[in-house]
């Protein structure tokens, strides 16, 4: 997952928006008194983007389907990547601000609807990500051992939607096909050594199975070639530096590609130097031996694109994948991948979609992009849609890091202040709020979790964890969130 | 880490920075408007942070509890490092450091808009600045796991750096600290639209 930030923030000074600030609360209200009509803003959804949007707003309720906020940051970031997840620090801050309340299990789009928020709230921002994934489209798709990268990275992390998934282990071979750094992750995952694992915040039923796993094999495959490849240096050197494993390529991939080096920039260059180092190089005596002791493999195979899976006759496991090969038409990032008519089968016993997360729509009065699969919007501000706004991966697609997505989570923010200031957000009349959301929650049975009852969870996991010497054992299921947030 | 400062300075982005601010610092009536209006921009960055945004002001506490790294409150003139950021909107905000501070951590001291997600653990690149010509040679070199974050910040320089990774010496006096501006017309994918 990844990719270039449109860093930015706040381009005007302090001047300008000292004198904003007082024409928000005159302007927006007329006569009325400035705490009869403070602005009501709403955000679905408590990941990065959720919380990211909320640090710039005065006042602002989250709504959270689960009983737990952070999502991605909880649910994708990688068990053995928690410094990435340190960001929950700044998140726990804004949520315990007086002026920001968080409401865990809430469902938007059906304990309330997106209308009935709309009349609570002056502006309501749509930040509830990607949950569905993007389909390989091939037959076979549905055999058992094949699964979504989104699932298997849910499994992993604890999502309770996917405990269930109980991936098979047992073969030698896993293939993965898409090469960015949510494929590297469930590579890593599935190749890392359980000591190092056992000490992160991985889920308990997960080691267990990764520790009768027989997978000692994974390809990472990918359309395009060596210079097209999606994920970053830091992944990639992760996999290279992994211990007990050796890198398989195939050198004929890299054809062209030394040369192709000098037009590069830095970023990529770098990345396709270290690709190139650990294809091609003859490595050193002290790293030949280190690769000869190794276990396991891992390589990247460029210009596959999956065809079908395939079962193993008279059964609907999968025994293989067949691949079409590829060649590239043009250069760079603009390179397209062209059937050539050939193809090739490789035996395994798991495959994993790593191709992409995808936005689902949450309520048919939002308008909905299913082509490209976000809310179509401008800077945030949902088309033809007053007061409604978006941001994170439903704004701008499933690609990014949490960079990313703070810059435009700051981006939408911006907008809504914007149009507070312009008036093009009415505000004239006063707006409920929480208070009616609430009376609407209550009357249709559903009980919102505060964040100090998601603290008594965070704590109960820190402390399970602690006797297994992991920072948390995650608890698994809504049920269990829910007693533990509740007694 | 020669090899890395080769491809930085064969990299075939070359984005000056420019300088929307005349560098005024040699003029001795600067430095008489300077802190006048700090101590002006200081008290109304206070109120403005607490009103305007969530936890802009709480984010500086993040600073303060991390005294050892960030505090500079300098008492003995020979530990005293001038840094100057500037912030996105270009704006000159001067600040009396020590020696060993942390650039992060002293920018959140101050209430300067430079994020910190992974708490400078080399884990993102939200604290990216661009550091002075004059400076930039007297930073230690990056390692490579800061040049692996840097690689993903958008309008990398020459003269990037994370400011996690800066700790204040006496060489570095005066140094200033840009912090890279992209307006909203910048596209993920480089395009650049046309004017119309």
């Amino acid at each position: 997952v990844l990719i270039y930030t449109p860093a930015l923030l706040f381009c005007c000074n302090s001047n300008e928006l000292d004198v904003n600030l007082s024409r928000v609360f005159a302007g927006g209200c007329g006569k009325a008194s400035l705490s009869s009509c403070s602005p009501k803003v709403c955000i679905v959804g408590s990941g990065p983007a959720g919380f990211y949007t909320a640090q710039h707003l005065i006042k602002v309720d989250i709504y959270e389907r689960l009983p737990v906020p952070f999502g991605l940051v909880r649910f994708g970031v990688a068990p053995d990547h928690p410094e990435v997840k340190n960001v929950i620090n700044t998140f726990t801050q804004t949520a315990k601000h007086s002026r920001c309340s968080f409401y865990g299990n809430v469902n938007v789009g059906k304990n309330v609807s997106i209308t009935e928020l709309q009349q609570a709230y002056h502006a309501v921002v749509l930040s509830y990500g990607a949950e569905g994934n993007r389909s390989m489209g091939v037959p076979g798709e549905d055999l058992a051992g094949v699964y979504s990268a989104k699932d298997f990275v849910g499994w992993y992390n604890g999502l309770p939607s996917c405990r269930e998934l109980s991936p098979d282990l047992s073969c030698e071979t896993a293939v993965i096909l898409g090469q960015g750094n949510v494929a590297l992750d469930v590579a890593r995952i599935l190749l890392s050594p359980i000591d190092i694992l056992k000490k992160t915040d991985i889920t308990q039923p997960t080691l267990e199975a990764l520790a009768e796993s027989q997978v000692r094999r994974v390809l990472i495959v990918g359309r395009r070639g060596p210079i097209q490849i999606a994920c970053t240096i830091k992944e990639l050197r992760e996999m290279v530096n992994l211990p007990d494993t050796r890198p398989d390529m195939v050198a004929a991939d890299f054809d062209g590609v030394k040369e192709a080096l000098k037009d590069l920039p830095r970023p990529r260059k770098r990345l396709t130097e270290l690709m190139l180092k650990t294809a091609l190089e003859v490595p050193g005596e002290k790293e030949q031996e280190r690769r000869s002791k190794a276990s396991r493999t891992w390589g990247f195979r460029f210009f596959r694109s999956p065809v079908e899976v395939l079962a193993e006759p008279g059964h609907s496991r999968i025994a293989g994948i067949r691949l079409a090969i590829n060649k590239l038409e043009g250069s760079g990032d603009g390179a397209q991948a062209v059937l050539t008519g050939e193809v090739e089968d490789v035996p395994c016993g798991l495959v994993v979609s790593s191709i992409g997360y995808k936005s689902l729509p949450i309520d048919p009065s939002v308008p909905f992009d299913s082509r490209k699969a976000i809310v179509p919007n401008t800077m945030g501000r949902v088309k033809q849609a007053a007061g409604l706004y978006c941001s994170g991966w439903l704004k701008t697609g499933p690609t990014g890091v949490i960079a990313t997505t703070m810059n435009n989570s700051f981006d939408t923010a911006r907008s809504i202040l914007e149009d507070m200031d312009s008036g093009t957000l009415d505000m004239s009349a006063a707006k409920p709020g929480s208070q009616s959301i609430s009376a609407l929650l209550e009357k249709r049975g559903v009980k919102p979790v505060t964040f100090s009852d998601w603290e008594k969870i965070d704590n109960v996991e820190m402390k399970r964890g602690e006797s297994r010497g992991k920072p948390r054992e995650k608890l698994l299921t809504v049920e269990e969130m829910l007693h533990v947030a509740w007694t | 880490m020669a090899a890395s400062a080769a491809v930085r300075s064969s990299m075939g982005l070359t984005l000056r920075l420019s300088r929307v601010i005349p560098d005024c610092s040699t003029c001795p009536l600067f430095r008489l408007k300077c802190n006048a209006k700090n101590v002006a921009n200081l008290q109304r960055r206070g109120s403005f942070d607490s009103l305007r945004t969530i936890n802009r002001h709480l984010q500086t506490s993040i600073g303060l509890y991390h005294s050892e790294e960030g505090s500079s409150n300098a008492e003995h003139p020979e530990d005293v490092v001038n840094v100057v950021y500037i912030d996105r909107s270009g704006q000159r905000i001067p600040v009396k450091a020590k020696v060993g501070d942390n650039v992060l951590y002293l920018a959140h001291k101050h209430g300067i808009d430079l994020e910190g997600a992974c708490e400078a653990s080399l884990a993102c690149s939200t604290c990216h600045v661009y550091v002075s010509a004059a400076h930039f040679d007297k930073l230690q070199e990056p390692e490579e796991r800061e040049d692996d974050m840097l690689d993903m910040a958008p309008m990398l320089q020459e003269n990037s750096r994370l400011g996690c990774q800066i700790i204040l010496t006496p060489e570095l006096d005066g140094i200033e600290l840009t912090l890279p501006k992209v307006t909203r017309n910048f596209y993920v994918d480089g395009h650049v639209p046309k004017p119309h």
